[in-house]
């Protein structure tokens, strides 16, 4: 049906009228691509972020994601709820055949970093982008995994408390699970372990991430290290811009539990584009910045499917 | 004033000091001395926490989870209790030790984040623990700011709040308003931890007391971070002359400090020049051991690092944020010497 040309773009919406959700509106509609965003649906009818739509020209419910379903137009949907929210979400979805770019920690379907596996599962019908924390730092743990194998890595998030909202805050928990299998199953650590820290200064500060790697082996090609940690900083800087190494990867011997080992620290900061949430919360920024590039290759995939034949 | 209840956190807070290297040797030794000189509450945990044990905190020498179930087992009346910081540990870690024997946990945020504890008070209560929230860092806000917080522990199941000098940074008319605060506000209780970076631990735990609070924290000979913590046989011999003693043989503790915990310890913490840097500047007293290793490999004075930690409002638990200032110090030397 879409032979004719005039559906060179995908419906989407978006599930969740707080800071993520909002943030993310407003890169679909200043960077839309192959996506035509259609919806906000929240569950509180005096929510800011549900007004901000409707005054974008968006249709705004709170309906939640009956709403959503009630559309069969829309093929792609953004999940920027909760935890325990999505894990209702997601069964709905799949059985109204959509697909589901999970922003939350609830982690139904495969786990998605852009710049190191994002082509690997575009057949999927719902794929995670694990944590904030997990989208910054995961890509320096594979940088250096590729480079040698990595025993340990070890994750210190640390977001101004303003950035970080109900649904962190009552669901700690689940953002360290879910980070750690992350760097685990995406990062390629053997074992990851993550912290998170909420720092309340006033200003706040920019999203800062201490990632700490014991390396296998009793030597470092320190070269080959930082350069491919290099040159993953410029990769997640093409749609993250404010993504930057503080210092280059310090090098250092510390003792551990299973012995003496190479330890690479590396020092992140992220700020925020401040496409809706302001620079510090770059937590944030790096979440919605992810989800539309995942959303835009979904898109361009489906749109391919549909043009070659293929039932999507 | 009344009685209050002591908590001995000697083998938390202690843990600090300790490089988290504590044996199950010597948990075995002073939990016995604790518990047989009458202290009824123990806390046994790495010193960050539940799952401290980490590159950021230093690895622990003995799993904290055989420790804890080394001393429950050894203790006849005390209980033993864990320390947990929301961020660090989770409920998963909060289930094995309550599974290894823990009869309380202490659940501690930064004074201004009391909202990311909620499912950790839900589970401890749900399990049948005493639940004990620990605002820490609590210099950096104003009384009414600590009360709104306090209130959020005590909706979540807290049966005390506790005002936690993190940074021995307060005197003691702070200690004694935070504490009057909350007593105020609160139906539960309220306790008091402090720190010596300013030679006041003792001296702020009486404050704390006279404005009303239920609950105290010590640590034998005061091993802790930064100049360590009021020492538990000093607050006991005092309780003891002002008639508030609960119940503890003052000499059975004044042993356990001396023969004990003494001949253990790699240093005896005191307020020196840089733990009275860190009460001074207000950061978080277990930075010291870090500033000054990190200090000494880049050759920046660690006070210099302290103060500016204090500058950009470090906050509990940003260990990682020493390399990143001792890094930019060094780097401003190196330019200013070129």
């Amino acid at each position: 049906m879409s032979q004719n040309g005039h559906n060179d773009k995908v419906k989407a919406a978006i599930i969740g009228s707080g800071n993520i959700g909002s943030d993310l509106m407003f890169k679909l509609l200043k960077q839309p691509g192959h996506i035509e965003l259609v919806m906000l649906a929240g569950i509180d009818p005096e929510s800011e972020g549900l007004k901000r739509a409707a005054s974008l020209g968006l249709e705004a419910t709170h309906h939640g994601i009956d709403a959503v379903l009630e559309n069969p137009d829309i093929k792609l949907v953004f999940d920027a709820t909760s935890a325990h929210a999505h894990v209702r979400h997601a069964k709905a979805l799949k059985e109204a055949g959509r697909i589901a770019i999970d922003l939350t920690p609830a982690a139904r379907g495969p786990y998605v970093v852009p710049p190191v596996n994002l082509g690997e599962h575009l057949d999927e019908d719902n794929v995670n982008l694990i944590t904030c924390g997990g989208q910054a730092t995961i890509p320096l743990i594979n940088a250096v995994n590729r480079v040698q194998p990595v025993a340990y890595a070890e994750m210190v998030s640390t977001i101004a408390s303003l950035s970080a909202g109900p649904g962190t805050r009552q669901n700690i928990d689940e953002f360290t699970f879910t980070t750690s299998r992350g760097m685990e199953v995406i990062g390629g650590a053997q074992r990851g372990k993550a912290i998170i820290i909420l720092n309340p200064a006033d200003p706040p500060i920019m999203m800062r991430n201490t990632i700490y790697v014991l390396l296998e082996g009793a030597d470092a090609d320190e070269d080959a290290i930082t350069a491919s940690v290099e040159h993953m900083v410029t990769e997640v800087q093409d749609y993250v811009p404010g993504y930057m190494l503080k210092n280059p990867p310090v090098f250092d011997q510390r003792d551990t539990p299973n012995g003496k080992k190479i330890l690479v620290t590396m020092l992140l900061e992220v700020t925020g584009a401040g496409d809706w949430l302001p620079t510090y919360a770059g937590n944030l920024d790096i979440m919605t910045a992810s989800a539309l590039r995942v959303g835009e290759l979904f898109a361009q995939h489906l749109l391919e499917k549909e043009s070659s034949g293929v039932s999507a | 004033m009344k009685a209050p209840r002591v908590t001995d956190t000697t083998l938390r807070d202690g843990s600090h000091a300790m490089r988290h290297q504590f044996t199950v040797e010597q948990v075995r030794a002073i939990v016995k001395a604790l518990d047989d000189a009458g202290v009824p509450v123990i806390e046994v945990t790495h010193g960050d926490g539940l799952a401290g044990s980490s590159i950021q905190y230093g690895f622990s020498g003995t799993s904290e989870m055989d420790l804890i179930e080394e001393a429950r087992k050894v203790t006849t009346r005390a209980k033993i209790f864990a320390l947990l910081l929301p961020g660090i540990g989770t409920r998963k870690e909060l289930k094995e030790a309550i599974e290894r024997g823990i009869q309380g946990v202490r659940i501690a945020t930064q004074c201004t984040e009391a909202d990311i504890s909620e499912q950790h008070f839900g589970m401890a209560k749900e399990m049948g623990l005493e639940a004990v929230g620990f605002l820490m860092m609590a210099h950096m806000v104003p009384p009414e700011k600590l009360v709104e917080q306090g209130l959020l522990m005590e909706q979540y199941g807290a049966d005390c709040v506790y005002v936690v000098d993190s940074a021995g940074a307060m005197l003691p008319n702070d200690a004694a308003a935070r504490v009057k605060a909350l007593k105020s506000n609160l139906k539960c209780q309220v306790g008091y931890h402090a720190h010596n970076n300013l030679g006041l631990a003792v001296g702020n735990t009486l404050a704390a007391l006279d404005a009303g609070a239920d609950q105290i924290d010590g640590t034998l000979r005061g091993l802790g971070a930064g100049a360590g913590n009021a020492p538990t046989e000093l607050l006991v011999a005092a309780l003891d002359k002002l008639g508030l003693n609960p119940g503890i043989d003052v000499f059975k503790l004044l042993d356990a400090a001396e023969f004990v915990v003494a001949p253990m310890m790699p240093f005896q913490p005191m307020p020196d020049r840089d733990a009275i840097a860190i009460g001074y500047a207000g950061v978080y007293s277990t930075f010291l051991l870090h500033a000054k290793r990190l200090g000494e490999q880049y050759g920046v004075d660690p006070l210099d690092i302290l103060v500016e930690l204090g500058r950009r409002k470090a906050v509990a638990g940003q260990e990682d944020w020493i390399l990143d200032v001792t890094l930019d110090l060094a780097n401003a030397q190196k330019e200013t010497a070129t």
